[in-house]
């Protein structure tokens, strides 16, 4: 039990970046991007190629981060250039790109073109080097005894990965804070709130929506990268439904945690993603329940979180108008005995 | 500062509604002119601002503003040189950022936009003094969400947002029709200071005609495209409402009394 929610906290927080990228469009810029099953594989299908390659990991995920940039801006064209709907932009960029991975992934072997995964088994990634680093220091022991004497039965092989995920996360995420200040930031979070307004304070709406897509995706292509050296696997599947995974991270933590300032609402999303990832994992252990189940549990979460809102609040006015019915008819009601002892 | 020369401009060109929207727009403001804009609905007012705030383009005809040819740059472009403030109290402002952060924005209009942090200590001290002169008491609410304003103090904020930058015209589109009286009198009163102080050379459209007269050194008339009637710094001194409908009897022949209630006289 402990092991699992472990490695969920790990993966969650590796999805968080990828949450948070699709939070800089839905909620900044209020474009609902379907781009993101696109670029997340192509961020794993890159880092896994040069990986494959030969390349550094670290250079191999700054090109995966850098290529998920360029399928962002190209979405970002095709909606503010080609005038295509947003939504239908993101759709025909992610379909595009499911052609694009294959042929990626077949950079990695001679003898192909298209190559639908790849195994990053006995290759170096960012997290193996860090391992490296991370062993002779012999926290592991002593953490992993420590958690044994709180008396779980089993403790993880390594803390190395987890904290070098939180380390990566946190730092993006206040990145992502520092960024959305900066002028390009407000004009970037102003696009998204009132495009009349920001052009008519000198500023390219279009430049601004094509730039927000590119680091948006970015960051998905990033976490696409790092969860592919995580799990030593890529996979031209691998983005399926990522989108609604990002968007029940983006809803969950909201619901949670709050949107009030942007420090706020960034850090909602980072533990959106890991309780969606502990969700996930409890999931999981419920016998009847197939890991292929999870993308249908992922939409009715989704589902449930956008229209509970509304029920919520529907009740509420109900309950509100009921009281004043009641107040009402008590009112006349007291007026008509008033009435009544007055003719008496 | 600002010229209109030949502006023409037709809608729906060739189809059954077909609308001839600007006929032959000729109009030139010197620097510091405050020119307020009447007429009718359908007379082309809000056109005309639209094609000097880049909105819309002109079929034919060309618009200068300060010595530069703008009649082809993007509306973008060109709102470096413009302040706006539209008739809609919602327009003009971001409601989900801060009021400093909206402030911010309207800051880097004549600047480019970098990666610098858009509200700093100096920027803070030049944004609540200048939201002092509103008197509204915003200077203390700096970090509260525009949404949360009410639309005069929106309107108010929109106001300072367009003129604090200095800019070479101010165009306001009707900005006092979605607010209650004494929220437009509010607005019409900061208008005229903030002109004032900032000597900006100022185009108002307005459907109140009394407000046409009180604020500005000319006036014009419009009706189905056209300017109709212009007056000018000598005569505007002088001005009243049943001057301006003999006027417009005068030149067109027919009684204004259907536009009397549109202009709000």
């Amino acid at each position: 039990m402990f092991l699992s929610i472990f490695g969920s906290v790990e993966q969650g927080i590796i999805y968080a970046i990828m949450a948070l990228g699709v939070y800089l469009t839905f909620r900044v810029l209020d474009f609902p991007d379907l781009t993101v099953d696109g670029s997340f594989v192509t961020g794993a299908a890159t880092a896994a190629m040069m990986i494959v390659l030969g390349y550094h990991p670290i250079i191999a995920t700054l090109i995966a981060i850098v290529a998920g940039f360029i399928a962002g801006c190209m979405t970002g064209l095709l909606h503010t250039k080609g005038k295509i709907n947003a939504l239908l932009a993101g759709i025909l960029m992610q379909i595009a790109l499911y052609s694009i991975n294959l042929r990626i992934m077949g950079f990695s072997a001679e003898n192909v073109i298209v190559k639908p995964n790849i195994q990053l088994q006995s290759n170096e990634t960012i997290f193996s080097q860090f391992q490296g680093f991370w062993s002779p220091l012999g926290i592991d022991t002593a953490l992993s005894n420590f958690v044994k004497s709180l008396g779980a039965s089993a403790a993880p092989g390594t803390w190395g990965t987890v904290l070098i995920v939180l380390i990566i996360t946190v730092i993006i995420k206040l990145l992502a804070d520092w960024f959305l200040k900066t002028e390009v930031g407000l004009a970037i979070r102003a696009t998204g709130d009132n495009k009349r307004m920001i052009r008519s304070f000198s500023a390219n709406t279009d430049r601004y929506t094509i730039l927000g897509l590119g680091i948006s995706n970015a960051l998905v292509a990033f976490s696409g990268s790092l969860i592919a050296q995580y799990s030593k696997f890529s996979d031209v599947n691998m983005g399926i439904g990522m989108i609604v995974i990002g968007l029940a991270s983006v809803i969950i933590g909201e619901a949670i945690f709050g949107t009030k300032t942007i420090f706020r609402a960034t850090l909602a999303v980072v533990f959106g993603a890991i309780i969606y990832r502990i969700i996930y994992a409890l999931a999981l252990r419920v016998p009847w329940l197939d890991s292929s189940d999870m993308k249908l549990i992922t939409a009715i979460i989704v589902v449930l979180a956008l229209v509970i809102p509304q029920l919520v609040s529907k009740q509420r006015d109900k309950k509100r108008k009921e009281k004043r019915r009641l107040e009402r008819l008590r009112e006349q009601r007291e007026l008509v005995t008033q009435g009544g002892n007055d003719l008496a | 500062m600002l010229k209109l020369e030949g502006i023409n401009k037709i809608f729906n060109e060739g189809t059954m509604d077909e609308k001839v929207a600007l006929n032959n727009i000729n109009l030139h403001l010197a620097p510091g002119d405050f020119v307020t804009v009447i007429g009718s609905n359908g007379a082309g007012k809000s056109t005309m601002l639209n094609m000097i705030s880049g909105a819309l383009t002109p079929d034919f005809g060309a618009i200068t503003i300060d010595g530069k040819e703008v009649t082809k740059l993007p509306e973008f472009k060109r709102s470096q040189y413009i302040g706006r403030v539209f008739q809609d109290p919602m327009a003009g402002t971001a409601p989900t950022m801060t009021i400093e952060e909206n402030l911010a924005i309207a800051y880097s209009r004549n600047k480019k936009r970098g990666l610098r942090f858009g509200v700093n200590r100096e920027r803070k001290d030049f944004f609540r003094t200048s939201l002092e002169k509103l008197s509204l008491n915003l200077e203390n609410r700096l970090n509260a969400k525009v949404g949360l304003l009410s639309g005069g103090e929106r309107q108010a904020l929109s106001l300072l947002m367009a003129t604090f930058t200095q800019p070479s015209i101010l165009l306001l589109d009707e900005h006092t029709a979605a607010l209650d009286p004494s929220r437009a009198e509010l607005i019409t009163n900061l208008t005229k200071q903030l002109v004032e102080e900032n000597n900006l050379t100022t185009l108002m459209v307005t459907h109140n005609m009394q407000q046409a007269i009180d604020l500005g050194n000319r006036l014009i008339m419009m009706d189905k495209g056209q300017i109709i009637l212009e007056i000018d710094e000598a005569k505007k001194p002088t001005l009243t409402i049943p001057d301006l409908m003999t006027e417009f009897e005068h030149i067109r022949g027919e009684k204004m009394s259907s536009d009397k209630a549109l202009l709000g006289s």
